[in-house]
């Protein structure tokens, strides 16, 4: 049977922690001198991107060649549909190229699982609509656990654009499921009705969503929400939802501050915050090209 | 040709009658219903219905034939097939056509081509506006004599009030139903309904309210000015609730459900079903309830398809991309007897009413009824025979149903259409 990596719904927390597990060791590689293994020697990797991106798909490319895979990227600016091929024929022809792995990214919720089932190669969700974001949960879930031990128990606070967020609903998935307590916070106009059924705490109000927290996380604010009459201003957002050092003191005093980027300085995260000792955001990059590795390598080897 | 239906349970709302009786049709009319007529040496066709169920041909009041111009995904040919097999001998079919039925033109061409090859009777609708665009009135008067027997824009909401208001005043001359597609645009910017399931795949919700709103102003601006509107596909509680309380205002307003709005929840979506996606989308469970309850009460006339066939390109596909709407001519008996004669909600016989006597009434065609001297359209089932959906053997083009392995009971034995056994046996006649 082909293995998937199309959201964190889908995984158990045992799987789940052996792709952390996995991630670990891969990160000693990702921070040695040398960094060639022979993990994906003689496999092809594919990266499909129809939404730009720069450090997710680099992060995926690297990872890729660290381990000896050949990896090509194909980016497509619109839909499929748009460009006049399906997003189905597309896939099926990266596919009959030879392809082991493929990464995906897509505007629409859902287009990975379309795909799953029709081609041969492991499909990773790289980020599907509003969907989940897979890799990027699990970065954080390293990440943090690499700072603080563990992750069953701690309180995670998750602060921003919930309504859009891909990378807040595999958060949710997989920090409750490795026993996490989860809050979410953020302009009642980006809080998603009936989200509190996923098994975390709903907060239009910073302070309570933070108060007590292990672990900030900042969520990306995008401009054109703001065009769609979702928020007034960045500036109005940043003073009642931004996290400052004032508002990270109503946090545990060593929560770590976390943000999956790219930020807006002064939006979601003060300057003082992203540049603080509580931050860990470049530590979360590291951990991302180590958690796609483990997920390759995993997949390439019967899946997890 | 002459048809006598023995030993069936007759069921027919418009006088009463549920018994077990014969049917004797003679040259396309309703000759006799009552035990042993007398009929010695005359040449004619018997089915013995014994344990089965004799009613008038169902009439969908809300069907998308999409001829013509989207003839791939169906055609009058095909979508009337489809209907015969479902036991529906009468459609009402709705003009988001390419181009739009919104002239005499158009309505004769469909009548036409219906008489050439349809199955089944077609009653076409004509839109409210010019190019379904919601801004000029259609020359609805027009439509009506050529045939024409309601008027909506649907698949669009009629933004402006005032329009709207202007449709029920102009259609009223001419005895012509208004049928409104509610939905604020606003509100109703979304893949599925607003809540958990659709906050589970990260895809946009669609508030009920969406639809509330705009029933909420067209029961209004009807009793402002005494008119009369036909809420369509209804899929909320709260328009259930809108549409009881205006009716013990008086207030002119019928409404209509679908099968899949009693018999589904918005978790039909889970894992990405396109199959599942329509519009308005599938609700929670309350509201299943709350749209049973209105059956039960009377506050929902009547029960149409919405059937919306699509080309599986169409369909399997993301989906946010994915078009909305089902096909359901082929199963919706099937659903309301299992989920609503079955379950107690309705009795047969008022299954019968809101799949064919009340349709033909909010529409004034002459049809939905067992009557002496009534045209005969005839359905005749057996409501404990169980069949299992197979999706690849629709009648229909479009195979878009969320019912694929679903159990249903009462698949169609004998249609009559016109006085003509269209399905015999469960086979196609002609």
């Amino acid at each position: 049977m082909k293995h998937d990596l199309l959201g964190l719904k889908e995984l158990s927390a045992d799987q789940i922690g052996h792709i952390l597990d996995t991630a670990a060791s891969m990160k000693e590689i990702v921070k040695s001198p040398n960094k060639k293994t022979p993990h994906l020697q003689g496999k092809t990797v594919v990266t499909l991107f129809y939404e730009n991106s720069t450090r997710t798909r680099l992060s995926f490319e690297l990872a890729a060649k660290y381990m000896s895979a050949n990896a090509a990227n194909i980016s497509s600016s619109g839909s499929s549909v748009a460009k006049g091929e399906t997003l189905i024929d597309t896939a099926e022809t990266i596919n009959a190229m030879g392809t082991d792995i493929l990464v995906m990214r897509h505007g629409m919720s859902g287009a990975p699982h379309l795909l799953s089932p029709l081609v041969s190669a492991a499909v990773v969700n790289a980020g599907d609509g509003m969907n989940e974001h897979p890799t990027q949960a699990l970065l954080d879930m390293l990440t943090i656990r690499e700072h603080k031990g563990r992750i069953e128990g701690l309180k995670v606070a998750i602060v921003g654009d919930v309504y859009h967020s891909r990378v807040v609903r595999s958060n949710i998935y997989g920090l409750t499921k490795m026993g996490a307590e989860v809050s979410v916070g953020g302009p009642a106009t980006l809080l998603p009705m009936g989200i509190e059924k996923l098994g975390v705490k709903a907060f239009d109000n910073v302070q309570e969503a933070i108060v007590d927290a292990d672990v900030v996380m900042g969520l990306r604010i995008q401009l054109e929400r703001q065009k769609k009459g979702l928020f007034p201003s960045t500036r109005e957002y940043f003073r009642f939802f931004g996290i400052d050092e004032q508002r990270l003191k109503l946090a545990k005093p060593d929560a770590i501050v976390m943000h999956p980027g790219p930020v807006n300085r002064g939006v979601e995260l003060s300057t003082s915050v992203i540049d603080g000792e509580r931050s860990v955001i470049t530590d979360q990059v590291t951990s991302g090209v180590a958690v796609r590795m483990a997920v390759m390598y995993l997949l390439s080897r019967g899946g997890f | 040709m002459r048809i006598l239906i023995k030993n069936g349970r007759v069921i027919d709302p418009a006088n009463g009658i549920d018994e077990v009786t014969d049917i004797f049709v003679e040259n396309g009319i309703i000759s006799e219903v009552g035990k042993d007529p007398d009929l010695e040496g005359i040449d004619m066709e018997v089915i013995d219905a014994e344990g089965m169920c004799v009613a008038p041909g169902l009439v969908d009041m809300h069907v998308h034939l999409r001829e013509p111009g989207q003839e791939y995904k169906e055609d009058i040919e095909s979508g009337t097939k489809a209907a015969v097999f479902g036991g529906v001998t009468s459609v009402a079919c709705m003009p988001n056509t390419e181009p739009v039925v919104d002239n005499e033109a158009i309505v004769r061409f469909i009548k036409t081509k219906a008489e050439e090859c349809g199955y089944a009777n077609v009653f076409p609708i004509g839109a409210i506006s010019k190019g379904l665009e919601g801004k000029y009135l259609a020359e609805i008067g027009e439509m009506a004599f050529a045939g024409a027997v309601g008027v909506s824009d649907d698949g669009r909401p009629v933004e402006n009030s005032g329009l709207m208001r202007r449709a029920m005043e102009y259609a009223g001359m001419f005895d012509m139903i208004v049928i409104s597609h509610c939905e604020d645009p606003a509100l109703g910017e979304g893949d599925m309904n607003e809540g958990a399931a659709a906050s589970s795949m990260g895809l946009r919700g669609i508030s009920p309210a969406a639809e509330e709103v705009m029933a909420a102003r067209d029961i209004l601006v009807a009793e402002a000015i005494g008119g009369r509107v036909h809420i369509a596909h209804i899929s909320t509680r709260g328009t259930v609730e809108l549409v009881r309380r205006a009716k013990e205002r008086g207030v002119r307003v019928t409404c209509e459900t679908c099968p899949h709005y009693f018999s589904l929840t918005e978790e039909a979506c889970l894992g990405f079903n396109t199959n599942a996606k329509m519009n308005p989308p599938l609700r929670t469970a309350d509201d299943v309830e709350a749209i049973k309850e209105g059956l039960r009460d009377g506050t929902i006339d009547c029960i149409v398809t919405d059937h919306a066939p699509h080309h599986p390109d169409e369909k399997n596909c993301e989906f946010s991309a994915a078009k909305n709407g089902i096909v359901g001519l082929e199963t919706s008996l099937g659903l309301g007897i299992k989920n609503l004669v079955n379950e107690g909600v309705l009795t047969m016989s008022g299954l019968i009413e809101k799949m064919s006597l009340n349709p033909s009434r909010i529409l004034g065609i002459s049809r939905g009824t067992l009557g002496a001297g009534k045209c005969a359209d005839i359905v005749i089932f057996d409501p404990s025979e169980k069949w299992t959906v197979d999706t690849s053997k629709l009648h229909s083009k479009g195979k878009n149903s969320p019912y694929g392995g679903f159990e249903l009971y009462g698949k169609p034995e004998y249609v009559i259409v016109g006085g003509e056994i269209v399905i015999n046996r469960g086979e196609l006649m002609k």
